[in-house]
C-alpha cells in the first residue's frame, strides 16, 4: 500500500515537473496518468504494486469531489448573476455532447463494421 | 463545564472539524442515494455539498476555513487522476478491438461539449474569466480545474460546473439515448463518459459493466484531449 501510495504521487510529482520544465498545456496528473499507462504496459510488477491501490482511490472517486462542490457557496455572487446562462450553457451542451458522440460511435462503428459487444 | 460556544469556536478553527463534517456529509449522501434505490437525482455528492452549504452559511463559516479542513479530500484529486491510468490500461484492448469509433467518438463528442458549452455562455454575453472556466467542464475535476487555471478562469468554479456536468450527464444520458435509439453499449457509455466524465461513468457502471468500461475509457481520453484542445478552442470565442 505504501509502495503503491509512493509511485502513485511520485508519477504525479515526475508530471508536475516535467508540465513545469517544459511549459506543456497539459496538468502534471494527466502527464502522470499518460507515463503511469506506459509503465502499467511495460512492467508487470509496477502492474501488481499499483492496480488494488489505484482502483481503491477509484472507488471513491465522487467523494473527491465534495470540497471544490461546496466552494458553491463562494461563487454566490456568481452564481446570482451569471448562474441561468451558466446551467443553460451546460444542460445544452451535456445533451448535444451525448448526442453526437454516440451517434457518431455508432455510425463509424457501423462504417468499419466493428460489431457490438 | 465549558460553555458550548467557546469549544464551537475553538474547533471550528480546527481542519478536523471540516475534514469530519466532509467525510460525515458524503456519509449521508451515500445512504440516502442507497435508500433512494441509486437513483441519478439522488447523487451522494449532491446531497454532500447541500448539506455543508447549508452548514456553512448557518454557522458563518467562510469557505476558505472550511477549504482548510477539507484540502485533504481536495488533494487527492491529482493522485486521483494518476491512478485513472490502471483503468485506462485495462480497456487498452477495447481500444484497439474499436479504435476508430471510439476515437471518432471521442473527438465529435469533446470538440461539441467545449464549442456548444462557450457557444451558449458567450450568447449571454458571459465574460471572458467565465468562458475560460466553463471551457473544460466536461473533463475530470482535476483537469478541468488545471485547464482552467492556465486560462484564467475561476477554479473554484470550475470544480462547481464541473460537479453540474456530471449530475446533468447523468441524469439525461439514459434517456436522451432511449429517445435516439442507441442500444451498443459501448456507444452509450463512451459518449457518457467524454461528456460527462466520473459522475457519468458511475452512472454507466450502474446501467451496464460495458457501458461503464467505456465510460471509463472515454473520460480518460477526453482529459487528455480536453487539456489539449480547450485552449484552442477558447480563442475563437474571445
Amino acid at each position: 500500500m505504501i509502495a503503491a501510495l509512493a509511485l502513485i504521487l511520485l508519477f504525479q510529482l515526475g508530471g508536475e515537473a516535467t508540465a513545469q520544465a517544459l511549459a506543456l498545456p497539459l496538468p502534471g496528473p494527466v502527464l502522470g496518468m499518460i507515463a503511469l499507462v506506459a509503465g502499467l504496459a511495460l512492467s508487470p510488477r509496477l502492474r501488481a504494486t499499483v492496480t488494488p491501490v489505484a482502483d481503491g482511490i477509484l472507488a471513491h472517486l465522487s467523494l473527491l469531489f465534495v470540497p471544490a462542490g461546496v466552494g458553491l457557496v463562494a461563487q454566490l455572487d456568481v452564481i446570482r448573476s451569471a448562474g441561468p446562462a451558466l446551467l443553460l450553457a451546460l444542460v445544452v451542451s451535456s445533451l448535444a455532447a451525448i448526442a453526437v458522440g454516440a451517434l457518431t460511435f455508432t455510425l463509424v462503428a457501423r462504417l468499419t463494421g466493428s460489431a457490438p459487444e | 463545564m465549558t460553555d458550548a460556544a467557546l469549544i464551537w469556536s475553538y474547533l471550528s478553527r480546527d481542519p478536523l472539524v471540516w475534514l469530519a463534517a466532509t467525510l460525515a456529509a458524503y456519509w449521508i449522501g451515500d445512504r440516502l442515494s442507497l435508500a433512494a434505490g441509486r437513483k441519478p437525482w439522488a447523487n451522494p455528492v449532491l446531497i454532500a455539498v447541500l448539506l455543508l452549504a447549508v452548514l456553512l452559511v448557518g454557522t458563518g463559516t467562510p469557505y476558505r476555513a472550511y477549504f482548510e479542513g477539507a484540502q485533504f479530500v481536495h488533494f487527492l484529486l491529482g493522485p486521483a487522476t494518476v491512478s485513472l491510468a490502471v483503468p485506462l490500461w485495462r480497456n487498452a484492448p477495447l481500444l484497439k478491438r474499436a479504435a476508430l469509433p471510439v476515437i471518432a467518438a471521442l473527438l465529435a463528442g469533446s470538440v461539441t461539449a467545449i464549442v456548444v458549452a462557450l457557444a451558449v455562455a458567450a450568447a449571454f454575453g458571459v465574460d471572458d474569466v467565465l468562458l475560460a472556466t466553463v471551457a473544460a467542464k466536461s473533463a475530470t475535476a482535476p483537469v478541468a480545474i488545471g485547464v482552467a487555471e492556465r486560462m484564467g478562469g475561476e477554479p473554484t468554479l470550475a470544480a462547481v460546473l464541473v460537479l453540474m456536468t456530471g449530475l446533468i450527464g447523468a441524469l439525461v444520458a439514459t434517456p436522451l439515448l432511449n429517445a435516439l435509439r442507441i442500444t451498443d453499449w459501448r456507444a452509450r457509455g463512451l459518449s457518457i463518459g467524454v461528456a460527462a466524465h466520473g459522475l457519468g461513468t458511475a452512472r454507466a457502471f450502474q446501467v451496464n459493466p460495458t457501458a461503464g468500461t467505456f465510460a471509463g475509457l472515454g473520460m480518460g481520453l477526453n482529459a487528455i484531449l480536453t487539456a489539449l484542445i480547450a485552449p484552442w478552442l477558447l480563442r475563437l470565442f474571445l
